[in-house]
């Protein structure tokens, strides 16, 4: 056997061992090879696969390469994933490892988002795994003359049922070094509960010790023989048109190259120090552009004509609500938001010798982000070859992808390999952002305390600008000239329906073909907005039925995971009927609040509790302690989901409490981080989290479903605290303080 | 003016040539050095992903001039420990899962040697205040100060 190889050693030792055809992963090659590209994988044809051999491969020694088109973003898929694997091909986890996001390599499995990795991106990883363990089963059986219902599968061997180990076989002797040859079954059983070694494990992420050494290769590290340095000057005002630029303004940087073709503008030097020096030394002339004031933002949400669709329907609303004894009306507000990557985007380009380009980022898709970048630099998508390179973490359609296709055009232009770093006012400056959204509710309680009407009307615009194959998606085909995509009306949608039993409502979408500024997909899309109106407008509800907003929530569902998650956390936060305001000491007031919804309506169940303190003297508002029960079906990886829970928790807070885009008739305003504040180890609560393990059914994605409900909690304690509302994110001092002085 | 510079690094001497002494020594250690783990993050010593530490003290490389390190001695978290020989708060980060993404990793592990190297059993409060200035935007905060507590608890000599 040879599981005893740790992992570094079978990294390196099976590095040049692939069957598919390449040598190694995209990071190694970017560090050694002036020409990095692979060959095409023959068994990918188009989207999903359908062989075996595009999903996985065994080497002689018996160790297992696993191609996937889902990436890892930093928040351990890749581990999680590997367990799944594994489990499905009976191998020991030291036995497999993962290639990922390479054009021509791996499949394509569209976008790693939505929290769908493990929820459907293993699922055609599973399912080839199970093909390819029949297979070797049945290779097996004809190598001993016996059925291959004789024989199991164990630690990477077939063997005989009774377990005789001497009479094993391993998988390298069955099949390594040859290729399957075929097709994935879909009726192919995937293993029960009973059958998992590794899945349910919380094994420790493989990414992590390179990351504690200082190591690991994310895409700012890609280092290319010859390789300069790069940075981007962007139109200012945003969306202003090159006028002219001042070639002697950097004349004290000899070395410098400057690259302008329509509005996208560059500097190129060997050395990055001399890159960005001339990049705040250039002097750009730019006309026209703008941006509205930001003080007339939701007024010119409310007011951009929109495309109304209904997401929900029952009984008659508007009688309901006409004839209503107790009417409740109310709108919140959500602003724009960026991601805030800790490290700013980063893209490597090469042109190579036969004319096809090469790039290195930190895309969540890279066949379509391939195909956009062939509509902008007008190359056939085959001459692309693109190598996803994790990055920080991401959290949606940051910088990424358009820093590659600045190093792209850079490096078309200076005919080198090119590095292009993004500074942190790139980043915080020009990523897309996650849409500002109002959100107007109108409902009614009758005498029993049921919600007898649920009007709920959000204003939003697509939350998916991703590349998807269109130039005019990519900042730089914006900025060049390409023409404008055409995308589809992407998330705003996401949890505007709630999924309490209420018997007359109407959800409508009013989906806008415009956006203030450039947006794209933000953690959660439009759930975290949608979430906040809904959650706190049925804590006003309650309130006005004069309910607990506990039994209140669960006296409108009729799903039991649903009912279940929240009486789990009532019970790990010791919820007490009518208690949730806990008394005011030295002028701070201790309350608490709560949220549940269901993700996307289909997916993973969470119920939240918030225990905040407020100043009321102050307008200081505390997040002390939050709650968490949370469903999402089989558990793969417990400690991974947890930190998973962990940072959707804290992250929302810190969306609830500080983040907000600013910016004036120019441009974003909130360019770094005392601009754009975001939650510090001063201020993060404790996280207190419940897992329901429901082994029996299908994982659902953990990703994103915990950050949707914390800033109603929060908003809901500060309501019980105080009696006041806050019905606009960031609950940032000034708001509280204000709030509490409405009469 | 190309100005020479000499140092330790990772207990190495080290002598380097830079055109401009203000250039921070994030770009000669990334650069010049191929080192991975100082981040680039804010240049603007806003974040702590840059962080090593000079003469024992944790300092932010994207602002600190490489003129201003001549003669004296740089440690980065390459230099704390490794695979084979790892320091004590690489085993705690690893064994804790204190990180997501990863990225500010190098940056909290200096930052948590320099507050372990005078202060051995730190209070959560002392490690919050000390990784304030450090920013996590995957949110593990939870978990680093965890780490950090363990790294402590088993034996934290000095870095």
């Amino acid at each position: 056997m040879s599981t005893a190889i740790d992992r570094a050693t079978f990294l390196k030792q099976s590095g040049g061992a692939l069957l598919v055809g390449f040598s190694v992963g995209a990071p190694a090659l970017a560090q050694t090879a002036a020409t990095p590209q692979a060959t095409v994988n023959p068994t990918l044809i188009g989207a999903g696969s359908n062989a075996v051999d595009a999903w996985l491969a065994i080497e002689r020694t018996g160790l297992v390469t696993v191609y996937s088109g889902k990436v890892e973003l930093g928040t351990g898929t890749e581990t999680a994933l590997l367990q799944l694997v594994a489990d499905e091909l009976s191998v020991p986890f030291k036995m497999v490892r993962m290639i990922s996001g390479i054009t021509g390599v791996t499949p394509d499995q569209g976008v790693t988002s939505g929290s769908q990795t493990i929820m459907t991106g293993s699922i055609p990883m599973r399912r080839a795994a199970a093909t390819a363990r029949m297979r070797l089963l049945e290779l097996a059986a004809q190598r001993f003359q016996v059925a291959s219902a004789d024989l199991v599968t164990r630690d990477g061997y077939v063997m005989p049922r009774d377990g005789d180990r001497a009479r094993a076989v391993g998988y390298g002797e069955l099949i390594g070094g040859r290729k399957f040859d075929l097709t994935v079954n879909p009726q192919t059983p995937l293993m029960g509960p009973s059958a998992f070694r590794l899945v349910g494990r919380s094994l420790k992420r493989v990414d992590f010790p390179e990351k504690a050494y200082g190591t690991f290769k994310y895409v700012q590290n890609v280092r290319i023989p010859g390789m300069w340095h790069a940075r981007v000057i962007r139109p200012n005002p945003v969306g202003a048109t090159f006028v002219s630029l001042d070639r002697s303004s950097v004349g004290a940087i000899p070395t410098v190259k400057i690259v302008q073709k329509g509005n996208f503008v560059a500097v190129a030097a060997p050395k990055e120090w001399d890159a960005i020096r001339a990049a705040r030394a250039l002097k750009v002339t730019w006309s026209g552009g703008g941006l509205p004031a930001q003080s007339d933002l939701y007024d010119i949400i409310r007011k951009t004509p929109a495309d109304v669709k209904v997401a929900g329907q029952a009984g008659d609303v508007d009688n309901a609500l006409a004839s209503a004894a107790k009417k409740v009306t109310a709108s919140y507000y959500w602003p724009f938001q960026t991601h805030g990557s800790i490290g700013p985007s980063c893209g490597v380009a090469q042109v190579n010798p036969d004319g096809t380009i090469s790039v290195w980022n930190g895309t969540q898709g890279v066949y379509q982000m391939r195909d956009a970048i062939a509509g902008l630099v007008n190359v056939s998508k085959e001459s692309i070859k693109l190598n996803y390179v994790e990055a920080s973490g991401c959290y949606g359609h940051n910088g990424a992808d358009d820093s590659g296709t600045d190093a792209v055009l850079v490096a078309q232009a200076i005919g080198r390999p090119v590095r292009v770093q993004w500074s942190r006012a790139d980043e915080h400056g020009w990523d897309p952002k996650g849409p500002a959204m109002v959100m107007d509710l109108a409902g009614a309680v009758g005498p029993d305390g049921t919600v007898t009407a649920w009007k709920f009307d959000g204003f939003t615009p697509t939350h998916s600008t991703r590349p998807s194959g269109q130039a005019g998606n990519l900042l730089d085909g914006q900025l060049t000239g390409a023409p404008p995509a055409k995308n589809g009306n992407v998330g705003g949608d996401r949890n505007a329906a709630t999924t309490y039993a209420f018997a007359n409502q109407r959800v409508s979408v009013h989906w806008q073909p415009t956006a203030v500024l450039r947006a794209s997909a933000l953690r959660g899309l439009g759930a975290p907005q949608n979430c906040f109106a809904n959650e706190s407008f049925m804590d006003e509800l309650c309130h006005a039925a004069n309910a607990d907003p506990v039994a209140f929530r669960l006296a409108h569902l009729n799903d039991p995971r649903s009912k279940d998650v929240l009486n789990a956390v009532a019970r790990l936060a010791q919820w007490q009927p009518g208690q949730a305001r806990r008394g005011l000491a030295h002028g701070v007031i201790r309350a608490r609040g709560v949220a549940f919804a269901r993700y996307e309506t289909t997916d993973a169940y969470v119920a939240m509790i918030a225990d905040v303190d407020v100043i009321p003297a102050t307008g200081a508002l505390r997040v002390r302690d939050v709650y968490v029960a949370h469903d999402c079906g089989l558990i793969v990886n417990p400690d991974g989901l947890r930190n998973q829970i962990e940072g959707c928790v804290i992250q929302g807070t810190s969306r609830a409490l500080k983040e907000q885009v600013t910016f004036d008739r120019n441009r974003v305003t909130s360019v770094d981080w005392r601009t754009y504040p975001i939650l510090r180890f001063s201020e993060i609560p404790n996280v207190h989290v419940a897992l329901i393990d429901r082994p029996q059914e299908r994982p659902l994605g953990a990703g994103e479903p915990a950050t949707i409900t914390v800033a109603p909690a929060i908003a809901n304690a500060v309501f019980a605290a105080t009696g006041k509302r806050l019905r606009e994110v960031p609950f940032t001092v000034a708001r509280v303080k204000s709030a509490l002085a409405e009469a | 003016m190309a100005k020479s510079v000499s140092f330790t690094l990772n207990g190495r001497r080290r002598k380097v040539t830079v055109d401009d002494p203000s250039e921070p020594l994030l770009y000669v250690l990334r650069d010049q050095f191929d080192l991975n783990g100082p981040k680039f993050g804010c240049g603007l010593a806003q974040c702590g992903s840059c962080s090593v530490l000079f003469d024992g003290v944790a300092v932010r490389s994207c602002q600190y001039p490489i003129a201003s390190v001549d003669g004296g001695t740089v440690t980065t978290v390459e230099g704390l420990g490794n695979e084979h020989k790892p320091h004590p708060l690489q085993t705690a980060f690893i064994a804790e899962q204190a990180a997501q993404c990863g990225y500010c990793t190098s940056g909290m592990i200096i930052s948590s040697a320099a507050l372990l190297q005078k202060t051995p059993h730190p209070t959560d409060a002392q490690i919050k205040t000390a990784l304030d200035g450090n920013l996590c935007r995957c949110a593990s905060h939870l978990r680093i100060v965890r780490a950090v507590k363990r790294a402590a608890a088993e034996g934290m000599k000095s870095a």
